[in-house]
Formats: structure tokens, C-alpha cells, sequence
């Protein structure tokens, strides 16, 4: 390790740059006079209402589904376990909008199947889309941890006489327990940044009403929400520093085959699930789409998002290589890398008030491209580091060894073995980038030029005008992206708990 | 030729080499051998490049290194097989055989020399084990280097394929023509595969001779603990043979003239006779090999020896035994103070 490395500037500097926006919103903010009032504590409780019942929801739908996916040997187990693990991919706005108008009076599946629903809205409304929505990360980091438990213990605790479900509750959670948290935590944060949910569902929570604010030119409300918002997202994230997961003795994971005949049983409760975050969605934009069509539908917005998505993942990357080079390269470098996840931390609705507020202080950036893509970099910066970062540090200092030997000089070794083997990691970045920028609500909402609309924002126009039926074009789009986020995300460079196919590792 | 003069290298302010020599005629496998953290793969990537000598030469054909004059580890012509394969995951098997070779054919050669043909579009990610192994070694062939560096080559892979494969890269070597140092800390590997073994102990070689002597003239009871099984039996040295508790033995004297030793006695120098009820020792322990039996027998007095025997000489903890040496050639004597 360098003691002082080339990159430090560079990567201290892009450091500086993401902290920026948490700085302005200080300087924005108006006098914490109200804190106490009915209307503040109202949005704290909501908040923090939406916040645990997600935890909880997600917790009791993704810790059964993970011990499924993890011990159960189904036929098609990859399968099962892509189509549980989808709907993280998706973004929830996306599936608040369609159980909106899916349920209640006048509901799509009134229209369509002719029997009457109750309404889906409000907290219970929101819970049940971001439970949705959130119940992957459980499933994700709790089976990580399941498949990493030897079930010599569990065998051990049969031969003493427990029976298998004890077992499970005994011998199997508690060693579990980082996991899901990890997991519920993950699933926290996502909560408490989410806009596209409590604003369809219409629960006055921190994120829907700083969108209100905004819109009523109270931006100096809007900041003060935004800071206390940032508060609790703080906190969450704090907590989440202080899980450690301890790995165990390593050895073969606990196997459950289900009798001939019986396998479809054991995915019945998974059903509703699928059903309601995948389906139904899908089934929705369908009706929409064979009923209007592309009506009102411009392939702009589609070029539009693109076009803002694919600078963000250039600039990220370039800012990226940097950071993640400091990040190998001792300490101070580092601590610049941890400061530029800060981004990942902030609320988008949050980025885009201070952004919105930057621009006003700085004309040069007001109302340009570039502050959009500004935000979609300080955003989505970390999923750029953290995946050429697994690369670089991926590769293996005995390949460069050979390499020389074989005769390479420093260039062409740099030229034909460590430049191929990143460059894996930097594509994959970009394109994890592109994807959720394309995505992106909130931010983009606010940052918008005017008279720029992407397919995000061309959905939440159609939702707020009511035009429902149009949204089906983009909303499929929408879905069809996520997709491609979803296989990008398994091919498995994204996080280590993530790896969906860690299991199979020779 | 190499030629390796009085070598140091140093991590840090520790000095993990000390003052290695080493020459290797043309065609010749030198075995490294020693235990874990010794410095054998320090001593390969030093004589390669890859860290730095404090002090000392490494020459190879055309060229010279010293501490001062560094030669970089490409300048050096010298093929080398990693522990861990360290095989170029984005290229292909026919690719990385060919990494700095511009005619196919030499890449075709390796290909079918070492049965890799059909494996010659694949990336080295789906290859087993042994099939890594042999992509390596026809890597660094194909370069055709001026001397092969091979660093435990075999101690990622099965049991059963460390056998085959020992055989395998000798002979290709030996057809190839190229001299080699080949780390392990496998004494059967070490004794088996080289032409010469340099044993080290703590970045010193202490010996470099042919196996046999190794084996059975070991310059230290390190060396003589290290490649086998050793008892040690106490005796009186007197010119070249030594009273022994059983008997008058012929001795090769290490370290010492005269006086107090131990003889080194591998557990088949001697043989054992059972059933009779005035023998001279007992039976204390005994263990089923397959093909042969060890059994560890206490002699009268209190010396404890290992003796291995047919497997048909079949005797039972407690019984009474007969042991001598039967062994024709003299025995390694080391100073008792040593």
C-alpha cells in the first residue's frame, strides 16, 4: 500500500462534492420553530409507522421465503428464487400506482372480473406495497446467511430429540439474526426514502410532503423536512454499521426434499406474493395497454431518460475510478470512499431539493441537464465504486506475477490483463447506473428541465392528472428495465450478500 | 544454466532468505523442500524478480542480477507455474497458452502435449482442477523458458491426481529439456520428483544433494525428521560402527568423531520377529498400512522405535517381540548434545 496515493485528491474532491448537497440543505432550511406542532408530529409518526411495519411485513414474508428458497431442494430452485427476489428490482412507485387503481370501486378488477374490492390506500395502502416491495432484502441477506450455516447443528439437535420446526425456530434464527437484520434494516431505509408510495397512497409521511412544499414554493419547509428526515435516515444507517455479521464454521447447508408431488405445496404461500407485486402489475399495464394503447405516448421521454441515464453512468464512472482507487489504497482514501456513500443514503426527493436550491444559488446550473445528472451521480455514485472496486480488488496479484514472468512489461500487462479484468467491473457500474437513473422518480420530478419529461416523470403526470390508461407504455418500459437491472444485479457483481447464485461457488 | 550466489532477501527488517546458493546443471529438477513459512516460494520470486534481493546474484544466460542491478522479472526468461494456477480468467485456454506467442502452432504442440485439445476454447473458470494445472505448466512451456519455476504445484489438487500429474510435468520438463526448481512442502513429492533436494529450515538451505542421501545421510535431525519417519537409538560411537544396545551397528558419522550418538533408524532398517518368549522388546502400539504394518516397539531399557514389516507378520499390542536392525548400509550417527 502507497502511503500516499495519486488518487487522494481526485477522490477527496469527489468526496467534498457529494457532501455538498447535505451542507446546502442547512443554509436552506428554515427555523426549527414548529419541531413540536401536531402537523411535524404527525409526519414523524407516519413516518416511523410506514418504517416498522415495513420492517415487520418484510421480516414475516421474507425470512419463511428464505428458508424456502435456501433448504427446500424444488425442482427449478433458480427460478423460484429470481421471481421472489423481482420485485426489488422494480421500482415500488410502479406498484403502488397499479394496486391503486386495481383495488376499491371502480377498480380495475372491479371493471375486469366484475366483483367489488376494498380501496387500497393510506397507511395500510402504503405498508402493504412497500412490504411488497422491501421483503427481498430480507430474503436475500437471511438466506445468505442460512446457506451459511452447517446443518451438522441442526442434525445434532434432532438426534437430542427436537423436532424439525423447533429446530428451525431454535437451532436455525437465532443464528440468523444478523442477517435479517441486515436485511430489515436495508429495508428500512427503503422506506423511509420512498416517494412514489406514500404519495400515490396519499400518507402524509416526510418524503410526500416535502414534494408539497416544493411545489408551494416553500422550500425552506421543504429543507427543514429534508433535515429531519436525514436524522433518522442517519440513524438507521448507523444501526446498520453495527451489524456484523460472523461467519460460521463453514460446512454443507441443511437439505429439504419435499416428497414426489408435493413441491407445489410448498410454494403455495409464496402465490399471494408473486401475485400482487409481480402479476398484478404486469396484468394492469396489459389491460391498459390492449384499452388505449400508446395514446399520448412520445418516445422522447423514453430517448429523454436514456439520454440523462447514460450521461449519469459516464460521469459516475469516471468519478468512480478514482474513489475506488483511493479506496485500495490506504486509509485516508478510505474514508473518502465511505463519505461518497453518503449519497446512497439521501432520500432522492431529498437530493432534488438541495439540488433544486444549488441551482437557484448558481444560475449557471439552473434548470440544466447537468444538475439532473448531477443528482443521478451523487445518487447512484457508490454502485459505481462498490463494483469496480469487488473487481479491482478481485483480481488476483498472482495473474500480474504471471504475466511478467511471461515476458509483459508493466504497460502491457496493465494494457492486456488488469484493463480487461476491470473494465468488467466499470461496464457493469455504468450500466447499474443507467438503470436506476431510469428509474429515478423524485429528483427528477424537481430537477426536470422545463419541458423535459422522462418516462418517470410522464407516469406520475398521467397518475396525477388521472389519466390512468396512458400509463401503460411507459409503465411497461419501466418494468422492462427493471428487468434488466434484475439480471444485471444476479450475474453477481453488485454486493456480496446480494449473490443470488453464491451458493454454487466451486 | 543458473547459477544463485549467496542470496538474501528480506521483508522489512526481517530477513527471510539467508545466503542461498544453488547452481542447476542443464536439464536438472532441483526439489525445494521445507516446512510452511521457510521461505521456499520467497526464494523462487526472488530468482524470478517478483521481490527484491538484499543481497547476492542470480545468473541466467545473458543475464546477471545483483541487490543493485535489478533485472525486471519479463527480461529474465523464466517460466513459472503458481500455486494457484494464476491462469488469466478473461481469456481463453488456447489464449492464455498463447499470452506472448505469435505462432499457432507452438500453442497446437502444448495443446495436444499436454491433452488439452478439447479444452481449447474454454475459460479457465470451467476447467477442474488438474486440467488448470496442466494449462499452467504448457503456459509457461510455451514461452520456452531458459529454466522452469514451479511453486507447490500440486497442493490444490486431489490426492489422486497428485500421483499422475507428478509424472506428467517430470516428464514433460525432462522433454522439454528445461532445468527447474519445484517448491513443496510434500516429502514424498520432494524425495520422488528431483534430480537433486535442497531441504530449508528457516530461509537456510541446509542441505542439497541427491534424495537418497538426503534420506539417509539427512546433514541435521531436522533434515532426517523432516523427510520420513525417525528413530533415534542411543549408541557409543567408535570409528566407522557404534555399540548399541543391540548390537555392534555400522555408522556414518554426521557431526561427531566419536563418542555418545543417536543413530538414525527409518522404521524399515529393521525387522521384527514375534511369538518368542525371550525377545528383546514389546510391542506398544500398531498400525495397519495395507500392504504393510507399523509397529512401535519399546526395547528393553526404555528405547522406543518404529519398525514397519510385511503384512504378514501379524502381532498384538503387548506382544513380545525379537527386533534387530537388518540393515546393510551404515547409519546416520548425530552427536547426542547436538
Amino acid at each position: 500500500m502507497n502511503r500516499w496515493s495519486a488518487s487522494w485528491p481526485l477522490a477527496g474532491l469527489i468526496a467534498l462534492v457529494t457532501v455538498a448537497p447535505i451542507v446546502v440543505l442547512f443554509d436552506l432550511a428554515d427555523a426549527p420553530t414548529g419541531l413540536f406542532e401536531a402537523r411535524n408530529l404527525g409526519l414523524v409518526a407516519n413516518t416511523l409507522l410506514l418504517t416498522a411495519i415495513t420492517v415487520a411485513g418484510s421480516v414475516l414474508v421474507g425470512v419463511p421465503l428464505a428458508m424456502l428458497t435456501a433448504f427446500v431442494q424444488l425442482p427449478w430452485r433458480r427460478f423460484w428464487l429470481v421471481l421472489l427476489v423481482a420485485p426489488l428490482a422494480m421500482p415500488s412507485y410502479i406498484g403502488a400506482f397499479t394496486l391503486y387503481a386495481a383495488f376499491g370501486p371502480g377498480g380495475e378488477i372491479e371493471n375486469v372480473l366484475g366483483f367489488a374490492t376494498p380501496r387500497v390506500s393510506g397507511l395500510a395502502g402504503a405498508s402493504l406495497v412497500m412490504v411488497l416491495y422491501t421483503y427481498p432484502f430480507v430474503l436475500l441477506t437471511t438466506r445468505a446467511a442460512l446457506l451459511g450455516q452447517d446443518a451438522t447443528l441442526v442434525n445434532a439437535a434432532r438426534s437430542l430429540g427436537t423436532s424439525f420446526w423447533i429446530c428451525l425456530w431454535r437451532v436455525v434464527l437465532p443464528r440468523a439474526l444478523t442477517g435479517i437484520a441486515a436485511g430489515a434494516l436495508l429495508g428500512a431505509l427503503y422506506a423511509l426514502s420512498d416517494f412514489g408510495t406514500p404519495a400515490i397512497m396519499g400518507l402524509d409521511t416526510f418524503t410526500r410532503v416535502i414534494y408539497v412544499e416544493y411545489n408551494a414554493f416553500g422550500l425552506g419547509q421543504a429543507a427543514l423536512f429534508s433535515l429531519q428526515l436525514l436524522v433518522i435516515v442517519g440513524l438507521v444507517l448507523y444501526l446498520e454499521s453495527r451489524v456484523k455479521v460472523t461467519p460460521e464454521r463453514p460446512g454443507r447447508c441443511l437439505q429439504v426434499w419435499p416428497r414426489r408431488g408435493r413441491a407445489p405445496l410448498w410454494l403455495l404461500p409464496a402465490l399471494p406474493v408473486v401475485l400482487l407485486a409481480i402479476v398484478l402489475p404486469l396484468a394492469v399495464f396489459g389491460t391498459w395497454l390492449w384499452r388505449e394503447g400508446a395514446e399520448g405516448f412520445e418516445l422522447s421521454y423514453a430517448w429523454n431518460s436514456a439520454r440523462a441515464s447514460f450521461l449519469a453512468a459516464v460521469v459516475a464512472v469516471i468519478a468512480a475510478l478514482p474513489v475506488a482507487h483511493a479506496a485500495m489504497s490506504g486509509r485516508a482514501g478510505r474514508l473518502f470512499e465511505r463519505v461518497t456513500y453518503l449519497g446512497f443514503g439521501v432520500p432522492g426527493i431529498v437530493m432534488g431539493t438541495a439540488l433544486v436550491y444549488l441551482g437557484l444559488k448558481l444560475p449557471f446550473l439552473y434548470q440544466t441537464l447537468a444538475l439532473l445528472v448531477l443528482a443521478y451521480v451523487l445518487r447512484f455514485l457508490p454502485l459505481a465504486v462498490g463494483t469496480i472496486r469487488s473487481t479491482a480488488e478481485g483480481l488476483d496479484a498472482g495473474v500480474v506475477n504471471a504475466a511478467r514472468v511471461l515476458g509483459a512489461g508493466r504497460r502491457e500487462v496493465f494494457r492486456r490483463v488488469t484493463l480487461p479484468l476491470t473494465m468488467r467491473g466499470v461496464t457493469a457500474g455504468a450500466a447499474l447506473v443507467f438503470l436506476e437513473a431510469m428509474r429515478e422518480l423524485p429528483a427528477t420530478l424537481l430537477l426536470a428541465p422545463t419541458g423535459f419529461e422522462s418516462l418517470a416523470t410522464y407516469l406520475w403526470r398521467v397518475y396525477e392528472a388521472g389519466y390512468f390508461g396512458r400509463a401503460a407504455v411507459p409503465g411497461l418500459m419501466l418494468v422492462l428495465i427493471s428487468g434488466l437491472g434484475l439480471a444485471l444485479m444476479l450475474s453477481g457483481e453488485r454486493r456480496a450478500e446480494f449473490g443470488v447464485f453464491g451458493d454454487n461457488r466451486p | 544454466m543458473l547459477r544463485v550466489k549467496n542470496m538474501s532477501v528480506d521483508y522489512g527488517a526481517t530477513r527471510v532468505v539467508h545466503d542461498l546458493g544453488l547452481a542447476l546443471a542443464d536439464d536438472e529438477i532441483v526439489t525445494l523442500v521445507g516446512p510452511t513459512g521457510c521461505g521456499k516460494t520467497t526464494v523462487l520470486q526472488a530468482i524470478a524478480g517478483l521481490v527484491p534481493m538484499a543481497t547476492g546474484e542470480v545468473a541466467l544466460g545473458d543475464w546477471t542480477a545483483t541487490a543493485k542491478h535489478w533485472v525486471p522479472p519479463e527480461k529474465r526468461g523464466i517460466g513459472m507455474v503458481f500455486q494457484d494456477f494464476a491462469l488469466f480468467p478473461h481469456l481463453t485456454v488456447e489464449k492464455n497458452i498463447g499470452f506472448r506467442l505469435d505462432d499457432p502452432a507452438v500453442v497446437d504442440h502444448w495443446l495436444q502435449r499436454l491433452r488439452l485439445v478439447e479444452k481449447r476454447h474454454a475459460r479457465p473458470g470451467t476447467l477442474s482442477g488438474g486440467q488448470k494445472q496442466r494449462v499452467a505448466l504448457a503456459r509457461a512451456l510455451a514461452h520456452s523458458p531458459k529454466l522452469m519455476l514451479l511453486d507447490e504445484p500440486l497442493s490444490n489438487l486431489d490426492a489422486a491426481l497428485k500421483d499422475s500429474l507428478r509424472r506428467e510435468i517430470r516428464d514433460a520438463l525432462k522433454a522439454a529439456g528445461v532445468p527447474a526448481i519445484w517448491v513443496t512442502h510434500d516429502q514424498d513429492e520432494a524425495l520422488s520428483v528431483g534430480d537433486r533436494l535442497g531441504v530449508l529450515e528457516h530461509g537456510r538451505l541446509v542441505q542439497l544433494d541427491d534424495p537418497e542421501t538426503c534420506f539417509c545421510r539427512p546433514a541435521s535431525r531436522f533434515v532426517a525428521g523432516f523427510l520420513g519417519e525417525a528413530s533415534f537409538l542411543a549408541g557409543n560411537l567408535a570409528g566407522d560402527s557404534a555399540t548399541t544396545p543391540l548390537g555392534d551397528i555400522p555408522a556414518w558419522p554426521v557431526d561427531t568423531r566419536e563418542g555418545a550418538v543417536d543413530l538414525l533408524l527409518r522404521p524399515d532398517d529393521c525387522s521384527l520377529v514375534g511369538d518368542s518368549a525371550d525377545g528383546n522388546g514389546q510391542v506398544r502400539f500398531a498400525q495397519y498400512e495395507g500392504g504393510t504394518w507399523l509397529y512401535a516397539v519399546e526395547v528393553d531399557g526404555g528405547i522406543h522405535l518404529q519398525v514397519r514389516t510385511s503384512h504378514e507378520t501379524r502381532l498384538a499390542v503387548g506382544d513380545r517381540v525379537q527386533l534387530q536392525v537388518t540393515t546393510t548400509h551404515p547409519l546416520a550417527a548425530f552427536s547426542r548434545t547436538a
